[in-house]
């Protein structure tokens, strides 16, 4: 299941660079967030903030506090332990090429030592499942590569991947910007079946995908979050002007 | 952990939403499998993989040990290029107290009186790696562009692994064929056809015998060409396929999408290999001690012998009676480093400045 | 040269239509003749150069073994070199003795090569110190060999007051770890960043990445990086000249002198006479294929472990 998330006064630097300025928040537990915005707002520098990705960057800097649960994921854990526990779907499909798909689904669970084979079959084809892929590759699991699927595929088979360690939240950056249509609206369907068993947060520039899968939406712009509320209320009665603007198409 | 199955056949796991089992109240050392496989409920232990990564540490201990390990064998190469030098300048003391810096301006090499210099020694250095050079260049970046750019595909994997053999042939062995073939040649084929065609310009006098500076800097040339050729050929090849297209894409002919998208992207690379064969042919021992004639002179023609600065160590150091003898050879090698390193480094300095913000690769 | 051809009509009639392929002007006609011809000519010098490289090698390689393979018999392999002016006689020792020189060199290279490799890749990215290195590397890479032999001359020889196939061996291994720093590294550069992040991402701690992915995927680039530098200093000669110093009986002792192949092979290529111009062929074409087997066999190796069905 999955927990929610609550920052407070998160501000991120790249540099010189001042990219997230006193970011509050709370994401509720078991439901899909989405965050929009123009780009470069700072969508995806907030999300890994939340894994703490952000600091593997080494010109990166983040202050603030992000609490998944009571846990204070900067001060009480280290950066291995949160990211076992918030998985990551990147923009673009990185699935390792050296490893069959099997081995890539596999690869949380075996890069951290896990070594029971009954478990890590049984998982294996339980988040493929989950991910949609199952039927599709099921004949091929160790002798294909993982780099040797089509766009969607990989997508969701890093979907696979990063669902089989069984986070507790899952992040999601623009999944299925770099997708075809078809693989796009499969992935949205993962996403509206998935979110009540873990906390997921999308970030997405494609409006009518937040409409579509999200309970909540966060509208970013210049590093600032404008306005946090129910997808429904975002889109149809916003707050502010600014969000106004974006959603009716005025700008980004 | 022990995790042990369930005897009954496990329903294959559908869509996590729809079913929501109960776990039992107590967190058990042995977990039912099935029933986790199935999503727990909130307040209910977590999955077997949840607990197993909870429980693994974080690697903090190997992350530092690992890093500090690399890290030492990366400060290794400094602490190699330090005792290189520093052993150096200590054996060659005595030469140097007794030239000082005349003994790279000087023309003697005297074992018996001991009186040594190193001039000639520069001189049949120099001489031979930059013709080399001039040989073996062209012909190196047309077969890397060969390669790389115009080659069919069935022809592309035998011919780039005979270049890759031709840079894995050893020194001794290229010395080998050059005293028993080019030699020969040198003396009675391309020696008087070059006297014929060429004598006018004044570098082809002289008897020739067939070792000589110009059969030095032939085989050089067939030596460093390969180096040359492979290292231009992969970094031509790391240069990605989307600025090719793009070039192309414009309306450029083959050659134009070679020149652009390529090349000037590779060039880089391309610089670096060239020093790279350069610093090559200025250390290079074996062969060329073979055919080079070996005597200390300096001279205008290219049939006449000569001496590198690697020949004269290679012949005469188990020979040097004296500790005069040994720290002059060794001075030479002392100069030898400095002037490939000298000659390494601005290159690399050169490159980084034309280079500088703009990466021949993009990850 | 017509620059107006024949209009075409544009459907409503009236007003005829210039298509842009019909439209050039003279000028363009012959910057477009340029160019084609300038690309000709580059493709005709590339092929010809081509043929000049690969002519050499295959002249050397035919030679080597019409002059080689007549040497080579059993005795070749199983017997030391005999007296002078004595036929017979075979290479045996110091084919061994290459073995071992070169087994001491990787044992000391390699490890120290690929973990300076693995830092300037992974932990030194951008860092001064990298830089530093990497250019130092570089700079090492260009040494000639034979003042690594002075060096290790320096070190052992003059100590221990004899040669040694030690001494050979660190000689050897100092020219292997700059060589085996830049393939790794430039080997590791390759890996995309991408996927550096998707393991970090599932709680892979950092040297587990390393290992696991960053290594493992570059893995064929940097087993071809170390075979080549093996196959480098196993024909490397000038830096065995006074340290491992060469043997004519067998040895296996690290602390004596030993015979080496490329060592043998210059000794008797030199001298006057023809018994041992026989043998020196001979070795040359043994050593030849012993470095073309183990390019051949890392090929191989490394062509293997890429999975099939991967692109």
């Amino acid at each position: 299941m999955g927990v929610g998330i609550d920052v407070e006064h998160l501000n991120a630097w790249y540099g010189t660079n001042h990219t997230l300025q006193d970011i509050n928040l709370s994401i509720p537990a078991n439901h899909a967030t989405a965050l929009i915005g123009p780009s470069g707002c700072g969508k995806s520098t907030f999300v890994r903030c939340l894994n703490r990705m952000h600091e593997t960057n080494p010109i990166a800097r983040a202050t603030g506090v992000v609490k998944m649960g009571e846990l204070d994921i900067y001060k009480d854990a280290s950066p291995v332990d949160i990211r076992r526990r918030v998985g990551m779907v990147f923009q673009r499909p990185n699935p390792f090429p050296t490893m069959s798909i099997y081995d890539n689904v596999a690869s949380g669970l075996k890069l951290n030592g896990f070594r029971n084979k009954a478990i890590l079959d049984e998982t294996v084809e339980r988040s493929l499942k989950a991910a949609a892929l199952w039927e599709e590759v099921k004949d091929d699991l160790k002798k294909k590569s993982g780099a040797s699927l089509s766009g969607g595929q990989q997508q969701r088979m890093c979907i696979a991947r990063a669902l089989a360690v069984d986070p507790e939240v899952l992040l999601m950056d623009e999944p299925a910007s770099a997708l075809d249509p078809v693989s796009t609206s499969k992935i949205e369907d993962l996403i509206f079946q998935l979110k009540s068993q873990y906390t997921i947060v999308i970030v997405t520039h494609n409006m009518q995908q937040a409409a579509r899968v999200a309970e909540n939406t966060g509208f970013f712009l210049n590093g600032k979050m404008v306005e946090f509320n129910s997808t429904d209320k975002i889109f149809t009665m916003p707050s502010d002007k600014r969000t106004e603007d974006y959603i009716t198409g005025r700008f980004g | 952990m022990s995790i042990e199955r369930e005897p009954e056949p496990s329903s294959p796991p559908t869509a996590p939403s729809t079913q929501m089992a109960a776990m039992p109240l107590h967190a058990p050392a042995i977990v039912n499998f099935v029933a986790a496989a199935e999503p727990v409920a909130q307040n209910g232990p977590p999955s077997p993989i949840r607990q197993f990564l909870s429980k693994r540490g974080n690697g903090a201990l190997a992350d530092n040990a690992f890093a500090a390990a690399m890290l030492v064998c990366a400060l290794s190469i400094f602490a190699i290029v330090l005792f290189i030098l520093t052993i150096l300048i200590a054996r060659s003391r005595l030469s140097l107290a007794q030239f000082g810096f005349g003994f790279f301006t000087r023309s003697a090499w005297d074992p018996v009186s001991g009186d040594f210099g190193a001039l000639p020694f520069i001189f049949g250095t120099l001489a031979t790696s930059l013709l080399a050079l001039a040989m073996a260049v062209p012909l190196a970046l047309g077969v890397a562009v060969f390669l790389s750019e115009l080659c069919p595909a069935r022809l592309r994997a035998p011919i780039s692994f005979l270049t890759e053999l031709l840079a894995a042939i050893p020194s001794v062995v290229y010395g080998l064929w050059a005293v028993f073939v080019l030699v020969p040649i040198m003396r009675d084929q391309l020696g008087p056809w070059l006297y014929k065609v060429l004598g006018w310009t004044g570098f082809f006098e002289g008897y020739n015998f067939g070792v000589g500076l110009l059969t030095a800097s032939i085989i050089l040339a067939i030596m460093i060409l390969p180096i040359i050729s492979s290292i231009t050929r992969d970094i031509m090849q790391a240069v990605p396929v989307s600025q090719r297209e793009a070039v192309l894409a414009l309306g450029a002919t083959r050659w134009e999408m070679i020149r652009t998208g390529v090349l000037r992207n590779a060039r880089i690379g391309i610089v670096g290999a060239v020093i790279l064969g350069l610093g090559r042919a200025l250390g290079e021992t074996m062969a060329v001690t073979m055919v080079i004639g070996n005597h200390p002179v300096i001279s205008k023609s290219l049939f006449a012998p000569g001496y590198t600065l690697a020949s004269v160590i290679a012949n005469e150091f188990t020979e040097a009676t004296g500790d005069l003898y040994l720290s002059a050879l060794i001075e030479i090698g002392l100069a030898l480093f400095l002037v490939t390193i000298v000659v390494n480094a601005i290159a690399r300095a050169l490159v980084w400045a034309v280079t500088r913000g703009a990466p021949a690769r993009s990850i | 040269m017509s620059t107006n051809p024949k209009p075409i009509a544009a459907p409503g009639g009236d007003a005829p239509l210039r298509t842009p392929t019909n439209y050039q002007t003279r000028a363009m006609r012959l910057n477009s003749a340029r160019r084609y011809l300038m690309n000709h000519l580059v493709t005709v010098l590339a092929v010809l150069s081509t043929v000049a490289v690969v002519v050499p090698l295959v002249a050397i390689f035919a030679y080597l073994l019409y002059k080689g393979a007549s040497s080579l018999n059993l005795a070749f392999f199983t017997h030391i070199p005999a007296p002078v002016g004595e036929p017979g006689g075979g290479m045996a020792n110091s084919i061994v003795g290459s073995a071992i020189v070169l087994a001491l060199a990787s044992s000391m290279g390699v490890p120290v090569g690929i973990a300076a490799g693995v830092y300037l890749a992974e932990y030194g990215r951008g860092k001064m110190l990298a830089m530093a290195v990497r250019f130092t590397a570089d700079v090492l890479n260009g040494i000639p060999s034979i003042v690594m032999g002075i060096a290790a001359y320096s070190l052992i020889v003059m100590r221990q007051m004899h040669f040694s196939a030690f001494s050979g061996g660190v000689a050897l291994a100092i020219m292997m770890v700059p060589t085996i720093t830049r393939t790794t590294e430039e080997m590791l550069m390759t890996v995309p960043h991408a996927i550096r992040e998707a393991a970090l991402g599932l709680g892979v701690p950092k040297w587990r990445t390393v290992v696991s992915v960053s290594l493992r995927t570059a893995s064929p680039g940097i087993i071809t990086g170390c075979m080549l530098a093996f196959a480098r200093v196993a024909g490397e000669t000038a830096p065995l000249l006074f340290t491992a110093f060469g043997n004519q009986f067998w040895s296996f002792k690290l602390n004596e002198p030993i015979a080496a192949l490329p060592l043998q092979i210059y000794v008797y290529a030199i001298s006057p006479y023809d018994e041992w111009h026989r043998l020196a062929w001979a070795g040359a074409l043994v050593l030849i294929l012993m470095i073309m087997v183990s390019v051949t066999l890392v090929r191989i190796y490394a062509a293997r472990g890429i999975l099939k069905g991967a692109s």
